[in-house]
């Protein structure tokens, strides 16, 4: 599926733009002018990847020290032991940031994750 | 180097294992840990763990597919380091031969004279302290905890969200003074009146009542307070005895370099027990957190396996995050020799804030409630290059 997220104008580098989707996904404008595209929800708690420290190709959760890679996803350290999930990242001739979702299933925290299937939040 | 020995097998130890075979160390790896249980995360065992909603798997540092071809002498602890054999000996009689030395073996729970053997007294600090306490607070009561500090606070938190009637006795003026200052200490600190937990400050604590088992808290002003059970929150002092003679330089725990390195030639410290030097204030600090116990491992094992020959980098400022009644509250920096603390955006009546602490004019350190957004960019100036 593709989502329109945001212009490319509208999103400087060193930021990134959350869809409020469910699971919610970002989209990363690195420094260097690359654009990536990941599940937003750190794998470890509930946090907003959008929110956190953006270097290189690595965002650190805004919240504890674990990193993941734009590129694949992979967490580099604890708390968080599981990879998010990619998406492919497609701008328009019209400067339009689209986001072509992932089918994979998400990794989510244990209170998203019990949220979503209908259990104790 | 064909053998380094790993003294403690917590996050710290866990972090210089894992930095020892990142960084190319192909050789014989020791860890030692004097509790039973492999590597387990911490902060959890103040709120999700004795809350109930995070069991003991989740707690593992280690992933299913880990391996750090790592030997691991668990249930025994390092009683001495002999320097010039290059061996450390444990308390069970072995002796570790080893060419390279990462001491990582923490703190231990400060804990109140007198209360040895009283049962319903408990600190926190490890797996096995946390199950205790559980098992305890599952049955409700009454809760008085000793030490307004994080650890206390967050206990106090879970406690009240369990269902405790909760009192929480802190000796200084206002809780979390010390890391905080006081006037954020203060507002950090509203969070326990507005959930119903009674907080007591600027008293200290004579000692505790009962005969086999606590039933109160007995207040220097001459106040009782009722308690089924007592948790002792008043910090920690590392663990460094073992080293004492072993010609490691002590000072508030093992004094090493800005990289770990200490005194002695092939030996580093990280963790808790580590007084690191900080470049950025020209002092030595002992920092008790999380972050720099995952962190600081990797300056200093790059140190251990040059030998020194590597200029250390300028750490991150130090970062910790605590959880309260469901505000997220986060602070970097040192708030120590700030001259000042403004809030930049937020409101403390709303218990939402962004406040900056700045020395001349220079900001040094920043806390936030409910702000991770915010707090990030902010902990991103404050670690831009000296």
């Amino acid at each position: 599926m593709m989502i329109p997220a945001c212009r490319l104008a509208d999103l400087p580098r060193g930021e990134a733009h959350r869809l409020d989707i469910d699971p919610p996904v970002s989209v990363f404008h690195t420094d260097d002018g690359e654009l990536f595209a990941i599940d937003d929800t750190c794998t470890h708690q509930d946090a907003s990847l959008a929110d956190g420290w953006l270097e290189g190709r690595e965002v650190e959760c805004p919240l504890h020290a674990s990193k993941f890679d734009l590129r694949t996803g992979a967490v580099d350290a604890p708390p968080a032991k599981l990879p998010v999930r990619t998406h492919e990242v497609v701008v328009d001739e019209d400067g339009m940031i689209h986001v072509r979702l992932s089918t994979e299933a998400p990794n989510l925290p244990p209170c998203i994750a019990a949220r979503l299937a209908g259990g104790p939040a | 180097m064909r053998t380094v020995a790993v003294v403690g097998a917590s996050l710290a130890g866990l972090s210089a294992a894992r930095s020892l075979r990142r960084q190319g160390y192909d050789g014989r790896l020791v860890v030692i840990g004097d509790e039973l249980h492999r590597p387990y995360d911490r902060p959890p065992l103040s709120k999700e763990f004795l809350a109930g909603t995070l069991g003991e798997p989740e707690l593992a540092l280690e992933t299913d597919d880990e391996d750090l071809r790592a030997e691991w002498l668990l249930g025994t602890r390092a009683v001495a380091l002999d320097h010039a054999e290059r061996t450390l000996r444990l308390a069970d009689g072995r002796q570790v031969r080893a060419d390279g030395f990462v001491i990582a073996t923490g703190a231990a729970a400060r804990t109140l004279p007198g209360s040895a053997g009283l049962a319903g007294v408990h600190t926190l600090r490890t797996l096995d302290d946390a199950r205790a306490l559980r098992d305890e607070l599952a049955l409700g009561g009454r809760l008085v905890v000793i030490g307004g500090g994080f650890i206390g606070a967050e206990v106090a938190s879970t406690a009240r969200a369990l269902g405790l009637e909760v009192t929480v006795v802190e000796a200084a003026p206002a809780p979390l003074a010390g890391p905080l200052g006081e006037a954020m200490g203060a507002v950090v600190s509203a969070l326990h009146a507005d959930h119903g937990v009674a907080l007591l400050c600027g008293v200290g604590v004579k000692g505790l009542s009962g005969e086999r088992r606590v039933d109160a808290v007995l207040l220097e002003d001459g106040r009782t307070v009722p308690a089924d059970v007592v948790v002792v929150g008043v910090g920690a002092r590392p663990n460094v005895e073992w080293l004492e003679g072993s010609g490691v330089v002590l000072d508030n725990g093992v004094k090493c370099g800005a990289d770990g390195r200490t005194s002695l030639a092939g030996v580093v410290a990280v963790g808790d027990c580590a007084n690191w030097y900080d470049p950025r204030s020209g002092l030595h600090r002992r920092v008790e957190h999380w972050t720099g116990a995952r962190e600081r491992p990797d300056a200093a094992i790059a140190a251990l396996l040059a030998g020194g020959a590597v200029a250390p980098g300028v750490p991150r400022p130090p970062y910790f995050w605590s959880d309260q009644y469901g505000v997220k509250i986060q602070f970097a920096g040192h708030a120590a020799g700030a001259d000042s603390v403004t809030i930049e955006d937020g409101t403390p009546d709303e218990r939402n804030v962004l406040a900056v602490y700045r020395r001349s004019g220079i900001p040094v350190a920043v806390l936030g409630m409910n702000q991770p957004r915010l707090f990030t960019r902010w902990r991103k100036h404050l670690a831009a290059p000296l």
